[in-house]
């Protein structure tokens, strides 16, 4: 019977991750075409093109499959489930509501949750360097250094989280929020959710896959439904890091009403997260892959460390 | 055994390994999932190899010399720094949950701006020798 419950939990977990990803995705399709002026996709499923992805996904799933002649086969393969599946992962512990709401709680949980996604980049950079062509290793280089740079800022202000709560389980984070966390943690809720953006890959941090400056990076050589996995593991990537940003910086359930509404703040507060995400890509330019690598570990990270020591007094005072 | 297993409260997260094996189960899930739409893209897909498409994609032109190629990466200054950083989250997190409580307070907060005012001070080192700097 418990484990009934527990497969249960874990069906609904792959079904939340298979459904926020594409409303997100149709999301960035209508917003971004109406910040430039234009409408976006208008035909697929007739009101304003809702079935776009659902198509794209259809499409997808019957193109052919190529792997190049030079590639190493099998590493090449599984490179795009290895990029996909941490994020799946990550999403099973993430609290939604009150009163065990969640998928599976870990005690853990912080320190899950950045572990597991830190496997994310081992994708990245099987691809670059399976598929035998110069732009994915360089691209898949380039991924590797900025995901483990801005790891460390992600760390550090998820560690000052930790450090207000005196706890790392994820429920037990949101449990001990107050309001004036928010002015107390922005720093670090900067630092995070810009490092977040960051470990995506997403502009204007998207360097090493910017097309028009090396092609798709370490995903060049792909095509059909791996291609299309490594999107997914991208907008996964955005539910992840909104979804993480709420719980451990913006209150996660908390709100008027939370006690039968909670679960329906986080998810307003993560796609308002999601609509910031998008709405960045639309408005800034790309950074150079040198001003990339210093913003983190001459500004992110001093911020870091700041927050952490301002977390650290401030905590010792009041208590 | 199997129902024991998986016996706690979600949201208690009482027993240890019993949490976890919540997450063992979703990655077999996960695998499942990949699996399946892998095979099903098999059956979908058309199958019509040329030479031509098998070759790695240089911008249109036939590739040069091999794909592996030699390059000098520079980002491996950062590797060593990750590590020596990603270690001192391993001490933060542990400490992070008991810094506050009755008998710590500010002696530990202090030997913690110790440790990691070390750590700042080696990234100011590697700053001024100019190695986070690109040329």
């Amino acid at each position: 019977m418990n484990l009934l419950d527990t497969l249960l939990r874990c069906v609904a977990t792959l079904v939340v991750f298979l459904v926020l990803p594409l409303v997100i995705g149709q999301t960035e399709h209508k917003v971004m075409a109406h910040m430039q002026g234009r409408l976006g996709p208008m035909y697929a499923g007739g009101f304003h093109g809702w079935a776009q992805l659902v198509a794209d996904g259809v499409k997808f799933a019957q193109k052919e499959d190529v792997v190049p002649a030079g590639a190493d086969r099998r590493v090449f393969r599984i490179a795009p489930a290895v990029a996909l599946l941490p994020y799946l992962l990550v999403l099973l512990v993430i609290p939604v509501g009150p009163d065990g709401f969640v998928g599976q709680a870990v005690d853990a949980g912080i320190f899950f949750v950045l572990a597991v996604m830190g496997i994310g980049v081992l994708g990245s950079l099987m691809a670059g360097w399976a598929s035998a062509n110069k732009f994915s290793l360089l691209g898949g280089l380039r991924t590797a250094a900025q995901l483990m740079s801005y790891e460390l800022p992600m760390l550090l202000a998820a560690a000052s989280v930790a450090m207000a709560a005196g706890t790392v389980s994820l429920p037990g984070i949101v449990d001990a929020f107050h309001w004036w966390w928010i002015p107390w943690q922005a720093i670090g809720a900067f630092v995070f959710f810009t490092a977040g953006l960051a470990e995506l890959q997403r502009p204007p941090f998207d360097m090493p896959i910017a097309d028009s400056e090396i092609i798709f990076g370490a995903y060049t050589e792909y095509t059909g439904l791996r291609f299309a996995l490594f999107l997914l593991s991208e907008y996964a990537g955005i539910v992840v890091v909104a979804g993480l940003t709420t719980v451990l910086f913006l209150g996660g359930w908390h709100g008027p009403f939370s006690d039968s509404l909670g679960w329906l703040w986080t998810l307003l507060k993560t796609f308002a997260l999601a609509f910031v995400v998008i709405w960045l890509r639309v408005t800034y330019p790309r950074l150079r892959e040198d001003q990339l690598m210093r913003f983190a570990w001459t500004v992110l990270i001093p911020l870091a460390l700041a927050q952490l020591a301002l977390t650290g007094i401030v905590k010792v005072a009041i208590s | 055994m199997e129902g024991q297993l998986a016996a706690a409260g979600p949201a208690a997260g009482s027993g240890y390994f019993d949490a976890y094996a919540a997450v063992g189960l979703l990655a077999v899930v996960g695998v499942l999932f990949v699996a399946v739409s892998f095979t099903a893209n098999r059956l979908l897909r058309p199958v019509v190899y040329s030479p031509e498409k098998l070759l790695a994609y240089e911008c249109g032109v036939d590739p040069v010399g091999e794909g592996w190629a030699q390059t000098h990466i520079r980002y491996y200054v950062y590797a060593f720094l990750y590590v020596i950083f990603a270690v001192d989250a391993i001490y933060l997190f542990p400490w992070a949950t008991v810094f506050a409580a009755a008998g710590y307070g500010a002696a530990t907060l202090v030997e913690m701006f110790v440790f990691i005012g070390f750590l700042a001070v080696g990234l100011l080192y590697a700053w001024r020798k100019g190695v986070l700097e690109w040329t």
